[in-house]
């Protein structure tokens, strides 16, 4: 009996494929971590291990020099801190908006509702660089339709303040919230019609049915969209270089740490300095800047995971 | 609903009332789209179609027509390199990481020991290979020199080079699938959000199905193009227009538009480019949209 099953190709082809898959899995899930890896092992190595050909994973002289100098360059503690505002902010005014707005065109049908559902599908496609510059000008001198020059006599200029981020989120044009209403409208509409007039039986308002009814149902739509918001939103470059060039958050600290360091150590010029030495330092600033993701990763990842799965994103 | 009955308007019925708050809950939207989208979008189009000089008063537009797409196409040195360039880059990409993470997504949703943790890799790039970590990712030059040393990506793919050579396939398909070994990285960390998708789909297809192929005698191999390949073909095509649009999102291209408006100022000129650029990312989806759809299977 046991020979036989020994024996079977049916329990070979198993144990193959098994190996096969851990094969391809472990490689794949090495592939992945291998630039954190490499990152952590080169910011906690010393200068000197740089050249130092026996090194290679782990390091000889260990200091945590690379940090003290990120820290301060970067200024991170205060980066960190804008950084973690600014996000959360339109994190939170995104997931309102998109959530009320995908509400509206998942089942309170209007005229003309489908046209400007268009619109919304316009926006996922026409690429932000399209229309950069005549937001630039127009946050520039920000007008309002000509109701701030009439109260103030002149326009106010929105760049390098939150402004613009506020004002977008809070209207739900932020960075990839046209994806956001997308995801919001197919999970609403999955929702069965019967809870929602249920609800309405029972004396609730419309109003009322989408605070205490809707959206409690609509919880794992809500998280992945702001898990979404928050990560793309902490990583911008796009948006946050064009109307923050002088603010202190993660992305641009990150992009001009290369010229900051140059600037401490050689008093500007950036062909002076060791380019390895400034790879490291640069290497050590990704993973300080990387590092609170991937701790609040860490504790939310299982809730993405199920979320995601029931969002029904499927169409 | 008391305030508005003392202004004298009447009581809707139910739907009436649907239809004014679905406005309502529209507006900040409609708002934010008219004055962050659409205004933008129309001052879009006619800067490209003058040209534009900035002075202390303010900004002089004179209408040119076509002009500046001339220029963008014909005399800007490479405009129309980055723009082959990355048109080239997504015909590459995309059906590489589709058909990639289609495959994972089913190995994903198979059950074995330490799947969760698997599931957690997986998706850290869709946190990590985003906006300025990717971008700077691909200069560090530790990193090179690193790869440079270990030289083993190199050579597994040029013995499996070899090797498929000899068996007699076709050279351009080895050279693309040695390419995609070589950059199992980009296309792993491009594949995250296309594999949540997926898996998100295969958990919706009802287990009956594989349960009656089973007893038919059906292998997991003709199980998976009999149900799992149908059932998530929609997928495949969502998954197809989102990689196209999050390829086009970031590349040589989008740099040379900013730095053609943002620091030599030549608005004109870059909005052109900018709408060639749309226009070509409409064309393409419009083609790969005309090819699938036909190809899809509706499950209703």
């Amino acid at each position: 009996m046991v020979f036989a099953k020994l024996l079977s190709i049916e329990i070979w082809k198993k144990w193959l494929w098994s190996f096969v898959r851990y094969t391809l899995i472990i490689g794949l899930s090495f592939v992945i971590l291998y630039p954190i890896l490499q990152k952590i092992s080169t910011a906690i190595k010393h200068k000197s291990d740089l050249y130092s050909p026996i090194v290679i994973w782990i390091p000889q002289n260990y200091s945590f020099d690379n940090f003290k100098q990120v820290i301060q360059i970067m200024d991170y503690w205060v980066t960190l801190l804008n950084t973690f505002a600014l996000s959360s902010m339109t994190t939170l005014l995104t997931a309102i908006s998109c959530a009320l707005a995908g509400y509206g065109f998942a089942r309170l049908k209007f005229k003309g509702s489908n046209l400007l559902f268009a619109g919304v599908i316009l926006t996922i496609l026409v690429p932000p660089t399209t229309i950069l510059i005549p937001i630039y000008l127009n946050l520039k001198d920000f007008t309002l339709m000509g109701i701030i020059p009439l109260l103030t006599g002149k326009s106010v200029n929105l760049l390098n303040s939150y402004w613009p981020f506020i004002l977008t989120s809070l209207t739900a044009n932020s960075l990839k919230a046209g994806l956001y209403i997308f995801i919001f409208r197919q999970f609403f509409r999955g929702i069965p019609k019967e809870i929602e007039e249920a609800a309405y039986i029972d004396g609730a308002g419309i109003g009322k049915t989408f605070t205490r009814i809707m959206l409690p149902n609509a919880i794992p739509a809500l998280i992945t969209v702001t898990i979404f918001s928050f990560v793309w939103q902490w990583n911008d470059s796009f948006y946050t270089t064009t109307y923050l060039t002088s603010s202190k958050v993660m992305s641009t600290q990150l992009s001009s740490l290369p010229y900051n360091l140059a600037i401490q150590l050689e008093g500007g010029a950036t062909s002076k300095v060791d380019p390895f030495y400034q790879s490291m330092v640069q290497d050590t600033g990704i993973l300080l800047a990387m590092l609170p993701l991937i701790i609040i990763y860490l504790f939310v990842q299982r809730y993405f995971v199920e979320s995601i799965e029931r969002t029904g994103i499927v169409g | 609903m008391k305030l508005l009955m003392k202004l004298g308007i009447k009581p809707k019925t139910y739907a009436q009332q649907k239809a004014m708050w679905g406005f309502i809950y529209v507006l900040p939207w409609l708002i934010g789209f008219i004055f962050f989208f659409f205004i933008p979008l129309m001052s879009s189009i006619r800067y490209s179609l003058s040209s534009i000089q900035a002075n202390a008063n303010g900004m002089i537009i004179d209408f040119i027509g076509i002009g500046n797409y001339v220029e963008a196409l014909t005399v800007n040195t490479s405009f129309n390199r980055s723009l082959i360039e990355s048109i080239v880059d997504m015909v590459v990409n995309v059906p590489l990481i589709v058909i990639f993470s289609l495959f994972l997504a089913v190995l994903l949703n198979q059950k074995f020991f330490g799947r969760s943790l698997a599931r957690a890799v997986f998706f850290l790039p869709v946190i990590l290979a985003s906006g300025v970590i990717l971008s700077l990712e691909s200069t560090s030059l530790i990193q090179a020199v690193n790869e440079q040393n270990a030289g083993n990506s190199v050579v597994i793919s040029f013995e499996l080079q070899k090797i498929m050579l000899q068996s007699g396939v076709s050279e351009t398909i080895v050279m693309y699938l040695t390419g995609a070994v070589d950059r199992i990285y980009e296309i792993v960390s491009l594949s995250g959000v296309q594999i949540l998708i997926f898996l998100a789909g295969i958990q919706n297809i009802s287990p009956q199905l594989y349960e009656a192929s089973k007893m038919e005698g059906a292998t997991g191999y003709e199980s998976f193009w009999k149900i799992t390949f149908p059932m998530v073909s929609p997928l495949i095509f969502t998954n197809l227009i989102y990689t196209i649009i999050d390829s086009f999102s970031r590349n040589t291209l989008t740099d040379l538009i900013r730095e053609t408006g943002f620091t030599q100022f030549n608005f004109g000129l870059s909005s052109a480019m900018a709408w060639i650029y749309f226009l070509c990312i409409a064309i393409i989806l419009l083609i790969s949209t005309f090819l699938i759809s036909k190809r899809i299977f509706y499950h209703e």
